[in-house]
């Protein structure tokens, strides 16, 4: 006789809203496909109980000049294509991305302080060089996040550009851009729930529709926080199921960012034997970061190593099959 | 699951003798409900009243322990799905599997490998946990000897092997060491049982699916043994996730006995090559599996994988703090800048990256603020200027800096009057409020 097992099927009321990075020819853009995310109504890869129509996707992180501080391991990997913008966003393409993200490093005050100018003509080649959807992240500083990010979505005006990142003391700038000339935006907060429910309603009431908003929960890597984003992330996405509306906007986390400044996948030199091997252990620093925060709900992982992209892409396929 | 004070109260003889220590019954009763004390401080309860409280009282997840006292393995006693919700108490075992037909000193590098290894981490030492020792012989002299050899290592086992003569073997190798039996399944889980029974060992159950899972356990329950793994059968990545999640929630939310048991896991089946084996223990790891049998042992997985353990096993309510001291970052010389801060382990780690980010060596003061984050550790009167001048005069400062000059964070600006008064000798120059501002803040300083 065999047992019966109760049923622990969850009823979710709640789903995580449909976002569409990229626009197609047709659209008013000249992507040559669209990365949808989001659309889940059951926690992540739970098919038993729920629809996961969308892959979560993997953006690999460009940037507009050399980046001299990164670890010799990524510099290594990528090469010559560091030196030259368009060519890392194809070589991105080729080793399996689904979106490109371009850090405009450059005009931070202190790299160079370029312009706004020197963004459009970035942002020019880099949709020129690939057909893959775009993510525009400024340099990280207000005043010149404002200032690039605004030529940027004039000048890849109907793309459906996700620009980043809004902050609570700094989004009017960068939503109003995104507003004008069709494109997404990406909320960032610091590992809080409330503070991103937040955020989420203070853009929103600028009137930029909810499927246009991405939220960036802050990523901390592996050993460096990583629980506490962990937590953060699984909490929003119960939220969302249960039908809070401002929790259901997809997530995106920095795991390449945050995983490649872990000391343990930056320097070899000095570390404990136990430690292991450099290669492997910074590989698995960035894919261990990566998976966990699939597993707590990410929808798009930023990244870096063009390894840890295959294994990470690996892992989706496999997770997304129904058992 | 748990009764009610009330509803221990009725099961109890209602003399309020105070034998137990507590003036009546009731309180008594209601100490139970709240667990803080053992039904057997009561002299006069019925063997009836016991039978039921012990039932009510039992975790949904029954507390499973491998190997012995000094180095064991206990996993189980989770009460929670999500880690917010309260956390997760037992951290998963892992153990490496060797075969029993490798070459002797093949096996003995590989069992010293994993005897040895050691790694601190915030002030925590990591450790493997134990070797899953497989009959591929199909000997019972081999596999006794070779679980011999694991036993005089001190490590805790997992036998696995499916003749029950060879496990025999490997049981009385590693008598009084608690092994986990691998496994019984539908057809030899009578021996298997009986073998737990005799040896007092912890048996691992593999059926396919749950109903066929829940069969075998409630057998070998009535047989006598209590203490039992569940094997699913899944091994790959989405039909794992969606076992061990209806697992934990069948215990927690159904507190369904046939399947309140701990789980074990073979990321190294199902996968391709060593990193999906890693990775897939990663997912593991945060999803609900109690023992973890790896096929490849690397320190270069290992120790991502037990600093993935320690984040998930964090209490969320009680975070990592890290000493109070002077730490350096980089190879500071007395020249270098000097930054405080507290020592919540987050603050710490935010502070300590960007500084290491930045290039520039300097020394980091971590001042104790009960491990409180820095606006809430000023707001609670942490971390105050009292406290920060008394940071500095303790922990050798003066002596390792030749500088007088000490940064504080953007965020306690406010002190830095009271600091220099406490402090007379020193300049207090604030820093960036966020750690991030902190590498071009240490730019501008040097320069």
């Amino acid at each position: 006789m065999a047992a019966s097992v109760p049923s622990v099927q969850e009823k979710w009321t709640g789903k995580v809203r449909e976002v569409t990075l990229g626009a197609l020819p047709a659209d008013g853009g000249t992507r040559g496909r669209t990365v949808t995310v989001g659309g889940e109504n059951t926690l992540p890869f739970l098919h038993f109980e729920g629809e996961v129509p969308h892959r979560p996707a993997i953006a690999i992180e460009i940037w507009d000049h050399p980046p001299e501080d990164w670890s010799p391991i990524l510099l290594e990997a990528w090469g010559d294509v560091l030196q030259d913008v368009g060519a890392w966003a194809k070589k991105a393409e080729e080793v399996g991305a689904d979106l490109i993200a371009l850090t405009l490093d450059s005009a931070h005050p202190e790299k160079g302080n370029t312009s706004g100018e020197q963004a459009r003509a970035t942002v020019r080649k880099v949709l020129e060089a690939t057909t893959l959807p775009l993510i525009v992240y400024g340099p990280g500083q207000v005043d010149k996040d404002n200032e690039v990010l605004v030529a940027v979505a004039e000048e890849a005006a109907g793309e459906r550009v996700a620009l980043g990142n809004c902050e609570e003391g700094n989004y009017r700038t960068i939503v109003a851009a995104a507003l004008a000339h069709g494109h997404l935006v990406i909320g960032k907060t610091p590992i809080d729930v409330n503070l991103a429910k937040q955020l989420n309603i203070l853009i929103s009431d600028m009137r930029l529709d909810l499927d246009r908003i991405l939220m960036d929960p802050t990523t901390g890597a592996l050993g460096y926080g990583l629980e506490y984003t962990y937590s953060v992330m699984e909490r929003l996405k119960l939220a969302a199921l249960m039908g809070d509306s401002m929790t259901q906007q997809p997530m995106i986390v920095t795991t390449g960012f945050e995983a490649w400044r872990a000391k343990e996948a930056r320097v070899n030199e000095g570390v404990p034997a136990e430690w292991g091997d450099w290669t492997k252990r910074s590989l698995l620093w960035e894919t261990i970061t990566t998976m966990a925060l699939l597993e707590a709900g990410a929808n798009i992982v930023v990244m870096r190593h063009p390894e840890a992209v295959k294994k990470i892409r690996q892992v989706i396929d496999k997770l997304m099959t129904k058992a | 699951m748990g009764l009610s004070g009330l509803a221990i109260y009725k099961l109890l003889p209602k003399t309020n003798c105070k034998e137990c220590g507590f003036p009546t019954c009731l309180a008594f009763a209601m100490k139970l409900a709240a667990r803080q004390v053992e039904l057997s401080a009561c002299p006069y309860v019925s063997d009836e009243a016991k039978a039921v409280l012990d039932a009510a009282s039992a975790p949904p997840i029954r507390l499973v322990k491998v190997g012995p006292e000094e180095r064991k393995v206990e996993v189980g006693n989770e009460t929670v799905l999500f880690r917010h919700e309260k956390t997760f108490y037992h951290p998963p075992g892992f153990f490496y599997r060797l075969k029993d037909d490798e070459p002797a000193d093949a096996f003995a590098a590989r069992l010293e490998a994993v005897a040895n290894y050691g790694v601190e981490r915030v002030g925590i030492e990591l450790k493997a946990d134990g070797i899953a020792l497989q009959s591929a012989a199909g000997s019972a002299d081999a596999f006794g000897e070779r679980a011999a050899q694991v036993v005089s290592a001190g490590l805790p086992l997992v036998l696995i092997a499916d003749d029950p003569q060879v496990m025999e073997a490997g049981l009385k190798a590693a008598q009084g060491m608690a092994p986990l039996i691998y496994a019984a399944n539908a057809e030899n889980w009578e021996t298997m049982a009986s073998l737990a029974a005799q040896y007092g060992a912890p048996l691992a159950v593999f059926g396919e699916g749950l109903e066929t899972l829940a069969e075998l356990t409630e057998k070998i329950k009535g047989k006598g043994v209590e203490d039992m793994v569940l094997d699913p059968g899944t091994r790959g990545w989405s039909d794992s996730l969606a076992a061990f999640t209806q697992l934990r929630r069948l215990a927690i939310k159904k507190n369904y006995r046939p399947l309140g048991y701990p789980i074990i896991a073979f990321p190294g089946e199902g996968t391709e090559d060593e990193l999906e084996e890693a990775l897939l223990a990663g997912q593991y790891v945060a999803k609900y599996a109690g023992f973890i049998v790896m096929d490849h042992f690397d320190p270069a997985s290992l120790y991502p994988l037990l600093t993935l353990r320690q984040n998930i096993y964090t209490d969320p309510q009680k975070p990592i703090q890290v000493s109070p001291g002077l730490y350096e970052i980089g190879k500071p010389t007395p020249e270098s800048p000097l930054l405080v801060t507290t020592n919540f382990s987050l603050t710490y780690f935010s502070v300590a990256g960007e500084v290491e980010g930045s290039g520039i060596p300097a020394w980091l003061l971590v001042a104790d603020s009960e491990g409180m984050s820095v606006l809430t550790a000023w707001a609670a009167g942490k971390f105050d200027a009292e406290r920060i001048a008394k940071a500095v005069k303790s922990m050798g400062v003066a002596e390792k800096v030749a500088h007088r000059k000490i940064i504080i964070p953007g965020y306690v600006s406010s002190i830095s009057g009271e600091l220099e008064d406490e402090l007379p000798d020193w300049e207090i120059l604030v820093g960036p409020r966020e750690a991030i501002n902190i590498p071009s803040f240490l730019k501008q300083f040097a320069a």
